[in-house]
């Protein structure tokens, strides 16, 4: 009963969370006051570490609340239950596409779509980029700024986009030395 | 570029342990799962490209679900059909569960550990110019003349100075499209293509 509860539950998220990630978060705090599962504290916690281990979020929190009610079976079925109306809505989408890919309205559609989507990228990494290389919250922007973050990016994109020969390595070696040098220098 | 590969033919096993692969390297999030999935499925695999990217992030930031898996669906159904769909979805998630699930008893220790910190402060700097690189790989596919410049300009902005919803954008610019396909598109159409 338990892990059909829990599967219901995470499903209801996955239908509604619209926009990924964190905006599993609101649904998984209606979740700890409605079932009493886990408190909003232990919910900051497992967020905390969904954001700092590998994979999407909202499926690392997900999970971390699975294994919390029910163990490892109850981690499953949890991220089972989270992923099945998406599968099931973008394969719909998927085969309707597929359907109508030459159809005019749709190649307008995705001609506007593509650069809309470009942009929601690029917010979403300059949101990033105010954590990665702002400090403080007062004082200008200048002040605010932090030379060691800086200086790692200034490496890895010269490394990553600049240099020929480092260009084709794999994105995860810049991952790995960027938090070695996280460890040396801050 | 667009087109010349065509989707190559992937295995079930393949496309679970390659997005599995994408899965266990991403830092922080569906963003940071992009250049990650540019190097695996565009550049290494073939099995889309930068073009079905950025059409798959428009629409996995406007249904439900996380975008990661979303986009792993999609990817998954373009090459093998559905079940192709459900077995890459299954490999981007199987690293989480397993990862959670071994670290769930320990994690107290990981995440007051000032070391994983300051990782993650050298992490968050390297994800940003790895989204940067994504981004102009994408801006090829994406815009290509002062019609999509513009909707690229004025989405970035109201997203960057608005709360407005990204369901709210694209909801808007799929009314613009349809709008302008209505109208001018009709009689340019052919160039526009």
């Amino acid at each position: 009963m338990l892990y059909l509860r829990l599967f219901w539950e995470f499903f209801k998220t996955g239908l509604f969370a619209v926009g990924g990630g964190l905006a599993t978060l609101p649904f998984l705090s209606a979740m700890a006051d409605q079932t009493g599962w886990f408190t909003q504290r232990e919910l900051a916690d497992m967020i905390a570490v969904s954001e700092s281990t590998p994979g999407p979020i909202g499926v690392n929190s997900a999970t971390y609340v699975g294994f919390t009610v029910g163990g490892l079976p109850g981690a499953v079925i949890a991220t089972l239950g989270l992923i099945t109306p998406s599968v099931i809505i973008i394969l719909t989408i998927a085969i309707l596409l597929r359907s109508f890919q030459n159809n005019r309205f749709v190649v307008t559609v995705f001609r506007f779509l593509r650069p809309a989507s470009v942009a929601l990228i690029a917010s979403a990494g300059i949101s990033v980029a105010k954590i990665a290389f702002l400090s403080g919250d007062s004082g200008s922007l200048l002040a605010r700024l932090e030379p060691r973050a800086l200086a790692i990016a200034a490496a890895v994109y010269v490394l990553s986009a600049c240099i020929p020969k480092t260009k084709k390595l794999h994105p995860i070696l810049w991952i790995a030395l960027s938090a070695i040098a996280g460890i040396l220098i801050f | 570029m667009n087109r010349k590969d065509p989707p190559a033919t992937a295995g079930l096993w393949e496309l679970f342990l390659s997005f599995a692969k994408v899965g266990v390297m991403t830092f922080g999030g569906g963003y940071a799962m992009l250049p990650i999935l540019q190097r695996e499925i565009v550049e290494t695999k073939h099995w889309a490209t930068d073009e079905d990217l950025a059409n798959y992030f428009a629409i996995g930031q406007c249904t439900p679900g996380v975008i990661a898996v979303n986009t792993a669906t999609f990817i998954g159904h373009k090459t093998r059909g559905i079940p192709g769909g459900i077995m890459a979805t299954l490999g981007v998630v199987f690293p989480s569960v397993v990862i959670i699930s071994l670290l769930a008893g320990v994690i107290r220790v990981f995440e007051d550990n000032p070391m994983v910190a300051k990782a993650f402060t050298g992490i968050r700097a390297c994800v940003c110019v790895l989204i940067l690189n994504a981004v102009c790989k994408l801006w090829k596919s994406a815009v290509k003349d002062r019609l999509t410049l513009g909707a690229f300009l004025l989405v970035l902005a109201v997203a960057l100075f608005t709360d407005v919803s990204p369901v709210v954008l694209v909801a808007a610019i799929l009314i613009f499209a349809v709008v302008y396909e209505l109208t001018v598109g009709r009689r340019g159409g052919k160039e526009a293509r």
